[in-house]
């Protein structure tokens, strides 16, 4: 699915993983092959064990490949010269990743949660706090800045943890099931407002989902099955090349 | 942003009810020093109050704190006239038992020359010894007040408390008291009168009290003590100490074991406190799994994760550490023996108790740095 005239900013190249050794081995992933652009919004589904999650952890730098290339944002990562304390900092800058679950920080409130990112990131704290607040105001949840994780609702915590993952204005942002907690109506909202960040800020958005009420928000979609890569154009609407690079 | 802050923050109830558990062990080890301190001090004291140069005791003995020493009363007219001795004075010293308002009351009492070296230091009040007899000078923990008289000895004599000293006891807790020297030597060395009775019947005579523990000799500044100790050697009745080695005596041998007891304990509430400390901070660890593997997950490098353990393990260690002291010093009046609290054994404690968290730390810092990213990832909310 390359793109004339574009570089990808996710970049899969004859990626596989493997776990154990001799009968024991598992082939998680096989010669995985995938280009995500900015702007774009793309799906990634298969049933259970299909590799999805070893997938996004290769992608999001915490799994190491079995063998094949992973290129981040121009950047070839997990050849020799990378080291570990590296690659964090690559997720610091580059990743932003929503989780299945918000995942906050129990002891920050709403806007410290967001804050947390910039601050590792070497920023002040006024300057920090106030990208947090321009967020969750963004996000529609900035009344709730003060709100101790426990305090907010599903929805709420979510916005949070989504704002959270575009604190750094990061080029890639993974999500996994991110809708999974939510009913059908909040779920809709929140592939909105990633088709919406993807476009506004030229990021490329991987969602690992299984719900099939979101399909037409993605511009393209990937399946996955026994560790191996299915493209599924078709099902996805073909938003991207209109969106603003 | 300070994590470590925030998550006590956050948990500040389970953080002080941590701390006042913590901070009660601290406060044991705290204790512990001011009880060896206090058993060092008090031993030292002792042989200190005599304010002596030279101490000269029985042949071949280390009297009269470590070893018992008899020499005959007139010892201090034979010492006094010892080149470079400018004044002495006889004492004795014996532990006595007496019952005061219906409890029991022990002391050591001293008995000394009104007037010589060997008698109180300093007296926080009442008056010094002014009459010959039945007048005595005690520590104010053994209770007594000004004016009250204490039955002493076989003989049923009732000693009047005309003054009071602060800090005086000896190295296993007992009050001082001082009394005259003749009052003593009654009380230690005059058989009781039936006893005395049944010695004249079985024609054993009557037998004399003049006998002293020690003399206690205050040395010219102009002459060396050991030339003068090497001269009172030379009757070969007598042992002549310094001060010095009266003090070795008394801290390396008198209090050797007890020092050893004490120090031993302290030895292994050390390592209790290390261990609770470590296995607090462990499970303080493993309630963040999940926040630290977001942490990484988003990219906090390693030295945030270490940060926020190593804080919190010592805030927690400080936090007790001071806690424990006030309480120690709150309670140090009721303690039933003398707390000895210098800065420099406090100061130690608390380098311990930093050094301890330290270590502590570092098995909360293991399992944190084992923490996989990918933790964050798990399904469960």
């Amino acid at each position: 699915m390359a793109e004339t005239g574009r570089q990808p900013v996710v970049r899969v190249e004859h990626l596989s993983k493997h776990f154990g050794q001799g009968t024991a081995r598992v082939d998680a992933l096989v010669d995985i092959n995938l280009e995500v652009f900015p702007g774009q919004v793309v799906g990634l589904m298969g049933p259970s064990g299909s590799g999805k999650t070893t997938l996004l952890h290769c992608i999001a730098c915490i799994l190491e490949p079995s063998s094949g290339r992973i290129t981040l944002d121009g950047e070839a990562v997990y050849d020799e010269r990378w080291l570990k304390a590296d690659l964090r900092r690559l997720r610091l800058d580059k990743i932003g990743f929503i989780f299945q679950y918000p995942n906050l920080l129990p002891f920050l409130d709403g806007s410290d949660n967001v804050a947390i990112v910039l601050d590792l990131a070497g920023f002040s704290a006024a300057a920090a706090r106030t990208r947090a607040i321009e967020l969750l105001d963004y996000l529609e949840v900035g009344h709730r800045k003060h709100a101790l994780p426990k305090q907010l609702s599903g929805g709420e915590a979510q916005r949070v943890a989504i704002a959270r993952a575009l604190a750094n204005r990061p080029r890639i942002i993974l999500a996994d099931e991110p809708t999974a907690p939510l009913d059908s109506a909040r779920a809709r909202i929140v592939m909105d407002l990633l088709r919406r960040i993807a476009v506004e800020q030229s990021a490329a958005i991987i969602v690992v989902t299984h719900d099939k009420m979101i399909l037409d928000r993605f511009d393209h979609i990937y399946r996955l099955r026994d560790g191996r890569l299915e493209t599924d154009a078709a099902a996805g609407r073909q938003l991207a090349t209109t969106a603003v690079v | 942003m300070n994590l470590a802050y925030r998550d006590i923050k956050h948990n500040l109830l389970r953080f002080v009810l941590t701390n006042f558990g913590l901070s009660l062990l601290l406060g044991i080890v705290i204790m512990i020093t001011g009880v060896y301190g206090g058993l060092i001090d008090d031993a030292l004291r002792q042989a200190r109050a005599a304010n002596a140069d030279i101490w000269v005791v029985e042949a071949g003995t280390n009297g009269p704190f470590a070893e018992a020493s008899r020499i005959p009363g007139d010892t201090r007219e034979l010492v006094s006239r010892v080149y470079g001795v400018e004044r002495a004075g006889s004492v004795t010293y014996q532990s006595v038992q007496t019952i005061v308002s219906d409890k029991p009351l022990r002391l050591f009492l001293i008995g000394f020359e009104p007037g010589r070296p060997g008698g109180p230091r300093q007296l926080s009040d009442g008056r010094e010894i002014l009459r010959s007899h039945y007048e005595m000078i005690v520590d104010r923990s053994s209770g007594l007040m000004l004016g009250q008289e204490v039955p002493l000895g076989t003989h049923g004599h009732r000693f009047t408390v005309v003054g009071l000293m602060r800090d005086e006891v000896t190295s296993s807790g007992d009050p001082v008291g001082y009394i005259t020297l003749r009052d003593a030597q009654t009380l230690q060395f005059e058989s009781a009168p039936p006893a005395a009775r049944r010695e004249l019947a079985r024609g054993g005579g009557l037998e004399t009290n003049d006998q002293i523990n020690a003399v206690i000799a205050k040395v010219s500044p102009y002459v060396p003590e050991a030339e003068v100790a090497a001269a009172l050697s030379r009757w070969k009745h007598l042992t002549a100490l310094t001060q010095d080695q009266q003090e070795t005596l008394l801290s390396k041998f008198v209090i050797e074991k007890a020092r050893k007891q004490q120090g031993l304990i302290m030895v292994l509430l050390v390592i209790v406190s290390a261990v609770i400390i470590a296995l607090i901070v462990y499970t303080l660890t493993m309630d963040k799994v999940r926040s630290i593997a977001t942490l990484k997950f988003v990219g906090a490098p390693d030295r945030t994760i270490i940060g926020l353990i190593v804080q919190q393990a010592l805030s927690m260690g400080i936090f007790g550490y001071f806690a424990g002291l006030a309480l120690v010093l709150v309670f140090k009046p009721y303690f039933p023996r003398r707390l000895v609290l210098d800065p420099e054994s406090v100061g130690i404690v608390f380098i311990i108790t930093v050094v301890i968290c330290l270590a502590a730390s570092t098995l909360g810092i293991r399992l944190a740095l084992k923490v996989d990213p990918a933790e964050a990832l798990a399904s469960s909310g």
